[in-house]
């Protein structure tokens, strides 16, 4: 399978861990990606918030590379992902409203939970594990842009969406059911109202614990980045829940090994990982 | 919320119009409050999302472009999602902080567009977020040079934070895309 490869600004910073990730999970399935060349920020919500015209533009820009590539769009950020496809979809109804003249091979914009819980690569996936995360709970946690608006991103499941427990259980983990799966993790928020945020991921880490998850997944940088830093201000009486990007637990399920590199990105310590993997990690970097 | 009465040929025409045109159908409301109840913010805001939609529908725009509602709203897209009219609320939002913007009022929580703002910045200067010029722009505009000094320092030792922006080949065209030229700014 080849697929086109939009990272974004995020997979680039604060993220790298999970571009890294992705990438090696995608070796490891056989999944060849090609990055959209010269790829340009999507806009995230800045835009779209503030410029309807802008918010539009700077994912189609993207869309029309990609077209050149001429295959499907594979999109880990949750932000992107959304993006693209309202750009998309504006797209196909009227190209000459936005001045495109040929947008008549649409590639199909695939966030990345959605295809690792398809049929055929879960059986590869299963296939491949050497060191299953046997009974770790875990509470799958979605946050909001790769499900909303479903009108937007095409989810079938937007309320009670299962690709990630499907993924993570393909590596012997046991997702529980929990409440906040989709609630908002407060976004860009964060960085203008931390109150806000704090609030927010109490409330998420706080459900997590009740159902008995030992650390959340997810598919998204920037519930990824809000839920670890924000619980460092939650004053909690026991360790912090570590949030593991979806990929991360994968690519550490198969190569059975979770290298230092890739703990100390943690800003919550992932040790929990550790009883899994203590004989079979070598020290050194980061999956590549 | 005022409870003063709001005048329905006092509502903005133009304002109604420009919903219409992107077929966000306020009118469609009948308020059963599926937006407001699941809203994980509202506890935060001055209008209720319910109150938003009714209050665009008078055109009461003066109002609603005052509200603090409209900065604080996350885009989490909970309320359009689950309006069982499927009116795109935040859509709405969107027009009502970009028409914010456009007019010159004053923000009612001004750090929220602060923020855009720099984002955006660094979009248009670079093509892709350089995050450490992000911050810095949003920190210099805000004054808030302390909040979250802690986090950054940690975020910064563990890698996290890319050191040296990297500017895409097609600059130019992103900057085309910033400028405000051409008919499609007029829409």
């Amino acid at each position: 399978m080849k697929l086109a490869y939009y990272p974004g600004c995020s997979l680039e910073g604060s993220a790298r861990d999970y571009d890294h990730t992705v990438r090696q999970l995608c070796r490891d399935l056989g999944i060849w990606l090609v990055e959209i060349p010269d790829w340009n920020c999507c806009g995230a919500s800045s835009a779209h918030m503030t410029d309807h015209e802008i918010g539009m533009r700077l994912p189609i820009r993207n869309l029309l590379l990609a077209q050149q590539v001429g295959l499907d769009i594979l999109v880990p950020c949750a932000a992107c992902f959304q993006r693209l496809k309202a750009a998309d979809q504006s797209l196909r109804a009227d190209p000459g409203y936005w001045d495109v003249k040929d947008y008549s091979s649409p590639p199909a914009i695939v966030h990345i939970s959605s295809l690792l819980a398809r049929d055929d690569i879960l059986a590869r996936i299963r296939e491949k594990v050497s060191m299953p995360l046997q009974d770790l709970t875990l509470a799958c946690y979605y946050g909001c842009l790769s499900l909303r608006n479903p009108r937007v991103t095409g989810a079938t499941d937007w309320e009670t969406p299962t690709t990630l427990e499907q993924i993570v259980r393909a590596v012997g983990a046991a997702p529980v059911s929990w409440s906040h799966r989709t609630e908002c993790c407060s976004g860009s928020l964060t960085l203008t109202r931390p109150d806000i945020a704090v609030r927010l991921v109490g409330d998420i880490v706080r459900a997590a614990r009740r159902a008995g998850a030992k650390a959340i997944v997810t598919d998204c940088p920037m519930c990824q980045a809000n839920v670890e830093s924000r619980q460092l201000e939650l004053g909690q009486a026991e360790p912090g829940l570590p949030v593991f990007f979806a990929t991360e637990l994968l690519v550490a399920a198969i190569s059975g090994s979770y290298p230092a590199g890739q703990q100390k990105v943690h800003l919550i310590d992932p040790a929990l990982l550790n009883r899994f993997f203590s004989q079979a990690a070598p020290a050194g970097e980061g999956p590549r | 919320m005022n409870s003063e009465l709001i005048p329905t040929e006092a509502g903005n025409q133009k304002f109604l119009q420009k919903l219409q045109a992107m077929g966000i159908d306020v009118h469609a409301c009948f308020q059963c409050g599926r937006c407001s109840s699941g809203c994980p913010i509202g506890d935060f805001f001055d209008l209720q999302v319910m109150e938003v939609v009714r209050l665009a529908s008078y055109g009461a725009e003066d109002i609603l472009l005052q509200s603090k509602t409209i900065w604080l709203c996350a885009a989490c897209e909970t309320c359009a999602t689950r309006c069982p009219n499927a009116i795109e609320i935040a859509g709405l939002m969107d027009v009502l902080r970009s028409l914010a913007l456009k007019k010159g009022i004053a923000p009612a929580e001004p750090r929220v567009p602060m923020l855009h703002r720099s984002f955006l910045d660094s979009v248009k200067h670079w093509g892709r977020i350089y995050e450490i010029g992000m911050l810095a722009g949003y920190k210099l505009r805000s004054g808030d040079l302390t909040g979250d000094m802690k986090l950054g320092l940690q975020m910064f030792t563990k890698g996290k934070l890319k050191l040296v922006p990297q500017g895409i080949k097609g600059k130019a065209e992103v900057r085309q895309i910033f400028s405000g030229k051409g008919k499609e700014y007029d829409r």
